[in-house]
């Protein structure tokens, strides 16, 4: 789906990210992708969707290559991403708002977002959430509205930053029920071992800006 | 799971008040056209019918009295200093003597209208437009046909603040947590000063996670906001009674 060869990547010229990595998402994988903080996890995502721009190296997606900010655009739409943070995500002001805003992007019209909206919201476990103020859920309602609103979108990838990170067991158990019944491949970066155990088909260790060791 | 899906506890009101049943844009625009009236209106007779109609619309709103009367008298205290100078310093027929300086009747009308026009401004706004969920009110504004831009800035501005305010206590508390106390000395003006600075470099690092999450879900410049609610008899009735008012207080001012 998305394949990388030999990125080169760093945020300054002294301190490289990745040093030429390679690594490919195949249909229906699930990767964890794991290594110690600052490894480059979040830095191989966001060169996925080309929020970051590789120095070096070769991003092909859905069976083009991209280069540009406008290639990218396409690969956004088809492979979700869902940020470590769910308050960088959801900055509409109400639920039904920010699922919207994905699908609205993408052309729907107002009636086809809203159907979206009632259908995602429902898979999660959060039918009737439509009006409610983003800024005033918990942690837990957060991460759920932010999958919803990538999920809107119909992906067919995901890529998921620590999708568990600070939540409760509750919250957790649900986020893991839900993600294990979703029919995309998945990315997931996560420190979470009992997630990567239920989750992944395949792992993926990053060390020194590359893979490291990658096992079946 | 149960703490994932509970409900907010029901607020204790059991029916919303008449209010905030009206359409968030007929509350927008009557608190602007109301606005613009007192401000116009000169005489005093009108100026007691604005004020009244503001208390009026406290009452329909439903406005806790003690809060609201507060904040008023926040206001009055603020103006006190100046209302009192206007009889001297209004040139007009006298009304008595003060050390030797006189009090003109006129400046002392114009001390009352200015009292009256603020009160009655300001509690019809606290009715119409405080009891306002601020999602509603960047709603109403944007369909009344404020420009995206600004509607998009007041929303995102509602949005972070509360998240900004977290970052800024965490600090705060971590701070505290390694016995950090405000004094006035060059260390806690020091401290101050990184702690503002950190703050904007965390906001603009958020700002740049929110532009690159926006764009991944295809983000180009356009808002699109979800809103349908619409104008009902009530709002209707609204509208006339508030015409009704401005009319009456036009005729006061007029006659």
């Amino acid at each position: 789906m998305i394949s990388l060869e030999g990125i080169r990547f760093g945020y300054d010229a002294a301190h490289p990210v990745l040093t030429g990595l390679d690594f490919t998402v195949q249909p229906g994988e699930r990767v964890a992708l794991l290594g110690g903080n600052g490894a480059g996890k979040t830095t191989l995502l966001h060169v996925m969707v080309g929020l970051l721009l590789p120095q070096a190296g070769r991003v092909t997606a859905f069976g083009a290559e991209r280069r540009k900010e406008a290639d990218f655009h396409e690969v956004r739409a088809r492979a979700g991403l869902l940020f470590q943070d769910p308050d960088d995500q959801l900055f509409c002001p109400t639920v039904g708002e920010d699922v919207a805003f994905g699908p609205l992007n993408l052309g729907r019209s107002r009636a086809e977002a809203r159907a979206l909206v009632t259908q995602t919201l429902a898979r999660v476990g959060l039918a009737g959430f439509e009006g409610r103020i983003t800024h005033k859920l918990s942690g837990g309602q957060k991460r759920l509205v932010t999958l919803a609103a990538v999920l809107a979108m119909e992906p067919e990838l995901l890529l998921l930053d620590e999708p568990s990170n600070a939540l409760d067991e509750a919250a957790r158990e649900r986020l893991l029920g839900i993600l294990a019944g979703l029919p995309q491949a998945m990315v997931i970066i996560s420190h979470d071992q009992d997630l990567v155990e239920r989750l992944a088909t395949r792992r993926v260790v990053l060390s020194n800006g590359r893979v490291e060791n990658s096992d079946a | 799971m149960s703490v994932l899906y509970a409900e907010p506890t029901p607020l204790p009101e059991p029916k919303p008040s008449l209010v905030a049943l009206l359409d968030p844009r007929s509350r927008v625009m009557g608190a602007v056209l109301f606005a613009l009236a007192v401000v116009a209106a000169h005489g005093l007779a009108a100026l007691g019918a604005a004020l009244t109609v503001a208390v009026v619309l406290a009452f329909l709103a439903r406005l806790a009295p003690v809060p609201t009367l507060k904040r008023l008298l926040a206001l009055d205290g603020f103006m006190v200093v100046v209302l009192a100078m206007l009889p001297f310093t209004v040139p007009g027929s006298a009304m008595f003597d003060l050390f030797g300086l006189p009090a003109s009747s006129e400046g002392a009308r114009q001390a009352v209208a200015i009292l009256l026009k603020a009160n009655a401004v300001t509690l019809a706004m606290l009715a119409l437009l405080g009891s306002m969920e601020v999602v509603a009110l960047g709603h109403a504004l944007g369909r009344l046909g404020v420009p995206e831009r600004f509607v998009a800035l007041f929303l995102f501005t509602t949005r972070y603040i509360a998240v900004l305010h977290q970052e800024y206590s965490r600090l705060r508390l971590a701070m505290r947590a390694r016995a950090f106390r405000l004094h006035s000395s060059v260390h806690s003006w020091r401290a101050m000063g990184w702690l503002v600075g950190m703050l904007l470099v965390m906001s603009l690092e958020r700002s740049e996670r929110i532009h690159a999450a926006m764009r991944c879900r295809g983000f180009t410049g356009r808002f699109h906001l979800c809103d349908d609610s619409r104008a009902g008899w009530l709002d209707w009735g609204f509208g006339a009674a508030q015409a009704a008012s401005l009319a009456l207080m036009l005729v006061l001012d007029v006659s």
